[in-house]
């Protein structure tokens, strides 16, 4: 039943997978991560709160968070071409998931900021430290563990997303189970990928929740 | 006299919430010279945490000016306002540590934000370890420390950067009575060691006897009284000086009840008055009936200061006599309501 072939096309799938999660996740922090922090210290109580400007950053991310990411990618299609050259394939993929990603890991960045005590950041600028301060040494410092635990939520729904890449021809598992579960009624090798899928997901969680914890020195 | 190094001028604050205005701070003015420790007593909601964070900008006055060593902070840029900051140390009731570095980190941190290379902080931060008595805690983490520990720890972090003014924002107020005297005798060792100038922001009558030597009653956001503690202990003149000094001696509720129908008084003899049985005399010459409903002897700053709620005869003419009597023997008498 199961032909080295079609190992062979598993093989091909996890690494699309872990390529288009893993690429992701660092795209979706390099721009969600500095709109978190514009977020957190904007919003009511901020460092440097300013109505306007929060206001401008939280309806970008509640729009684009409201866009089912399936229409997101047909969207983004032709900008997907002009940004990567071609709007078909794994790498076309990396355009819209960067694009639904970033709003998502902005706001989790943002709730992360604002659990940081605020007598913490009171005690720092007493010191006299500037925002930048503060804000690398004190609020992403302090905020470690629930960025790291934010960070494994993220790359636990970037993987799902990624499993909607077959529609651009993205490949990955999610597209080997589409295309054997759903187009060709195999049962049987859909559920190895989606158990190849399952297995995925909780070894990345497992290692996030760990070093998450291994790393929080809050507990005795 | 010695020169001021905080002043402040007509200090209000204003905070603008959804509900209105209210002002937290009306019209203060201080005065507060180098070398003392100065602390600034009242109630919850009386002002006093604005108050302080007025002396460092933390919160901006809506009026007033704050002057510090010479220095107007609201003359200054963003830039010249952090830089004064890194005189003046601060320390809170909850520490506010950071929790993810450990002591040594925690005391460096003022001094790395500083440009201070890693080498020389952490030699610095042992130093200021050892005379705060945590030499051997360089490397645990806050949540391993107990609350009069993290108070340490954060008092080291607070003189990393050579301040010439230390503020205490209820320093003790989460800690044990016991806990408490050792942090306020290491706040007195550094002060005298190092002629820090120490504020101290507090609603415990006892913190402020133990080591200050000034102290400003503030409520509803005013100064009501201030100057020298033991004056200000014995010959409080207003109503919510009073009041503090009272609920601190434990004033309850059975001298209230009870004294109801009584003529009462409150005594107050210092220095030598108290090691004298006056009232004893009094009884034996008047040959009168006087209650004590209450009496507490303490040392303020090294003089003894004895306190007594008694009740005085109805009769006018009498009680009149015996107060005359006790302000003949230098006791202070005042009317307890």
């Amino acid at each position: 039943m199961i032909s080295a072939e079609f190992m062979a096309k598993l093989g091909e799938g996890t690494l699309a997978t872990l390529y288009m999660t893993i690429f992701t996740t660092i795209f979706g922090y390099v721009v969600g991560l500095p709109c978190g922090i514009v977020l957190s210290l904007t919003g009511k109580g901020g460092l440097k709160e300013n109505k306007v400007i929060y206001r401008i950053f939280d309806v970008i991310v509640n729009l684009i968070r409201s866009v089912p990411f399936l229409i997101l990618i047909i969207l983004l299609m032709p900008y997907t071409k002009k940004i990567v050259g071609q709007s078909y394939g794994t790498k076309a993929t990396l355009v819209p998931l960067v694009v639904c990603a970033a709003p998502f890991i902005a706001r989790i960045v943002e709730n992360s900021l604002r659990e940081v005590d605020g007598g913490v950041v009171e005690a720092a600028r007493a010191m006299g430290a500037d925002t930048f301060t503060i804000v690398t040494k004190v609020l992403l410092v302090e905020a470690k563990t629930s960025l790291l635990d934010g960070a494994t939520l993220a790359v636990g729904t970037i993987l799902g997303y990624s499993a909607m890449a077959g529609i651009v021809g993205g490949g990955g598992l999610g597209d080997i189970a589409t295309r054997y579960g759903y187009y060709r009624f195999d049962s049987g090798k859909m559920w190895i990928t989606v158990v190849l899928l399952v297995i995925l997901v909780n070894i990345l969680q497992a290692i996030g929740i760990n070093v998450s914890k291994k790393t929080d020195k809050r507990r005795v | 006299m010695s020169e001021n190094i905080i002043q402040l001028k007509n200090i209000s604050k204003t905070f603008v919430t959804d509900k209105g205005e209210f002002k937290a701070l009306e019209d203060i003015n201080l005065d507060i010279s180098r070398g003392s420790i100065y602390g600034i007593i009242g109630m919850s909601g009386a002002g006093k945490s604005t108050l302080v964070r007025c002396i460092n900008y933390l919160e901006v006055p809506t009026e007033g000016s704050v002057v510090i060593d010479g220095k107007e902070l609201g003359s200054l840029t963003e830039k010249g306002l952090r830089e004064e900051r890194k005189s003046i140390g601060m320390i809170f009731q909850h520490f506010n540590l950071l929790q993810q570095k450990n002591v040594i980190d925690n005391v460096s941190f003022p001094l790395r934000i500083n440009g201070v290379n890693k080498k020389d902080a952490h030699k610095r931060a042992a130093e200021l370890l050892e005379i705060v008595g945590l030499a051997d805690k360089a490397n645990s983490y806050p949540v391993q420390l107990s609350g009069g520990q993290q108070q340490r720890v954060a008092i080291a972090r607070a003189l990393a950067g050579n301040p010439k003014i230390l503020l205490c924002d209820e320093a003790t107020s989460a800690l044990d009575p016991q806990t408490t005297k050792s942090i306020l005798e290491l706040l007195k060792n550094i002060n005298e060691k190092y002629g820090i100038t120490i504020v101290i922001i507090t609603h415990q009558m006892a913190v402020v006897r133990e080591i200050c030597s000034h102290v400003a009653v503030i409520s509803k956001g005013h100064i009501v009284e201030n100057g020298e503690v033991s004056d200000v202990f014995s010959r409080p003149k207003t109503k919510e000086a009073r009041e503090l000094i009272m609920l601190e001696s434990g004033e309850n509720t059975w001298y209230n009840e009870s004294s109801e129908d009584d003529n009462c008084v409150r005594i107050v003899f210092t220095e030598n008055s108290a090691y004298e049985p006056v009232i004893s005399n009094m009884i034996k010459k008047f040959n009168c009936d006087v209650s004590i409903y209450q009496a507490d002897t303490k040392k303020i700053n090294g003089k003894t200061t004895g306190e007594m709620i008694i009740g005085l005869p109805k009769d006018e003419e009498l009680s009149r006599q015996l107060k005359d009597y006790l302000t003949e023997k230098g006791i202070i008498v005042e009317e307890a309501r």
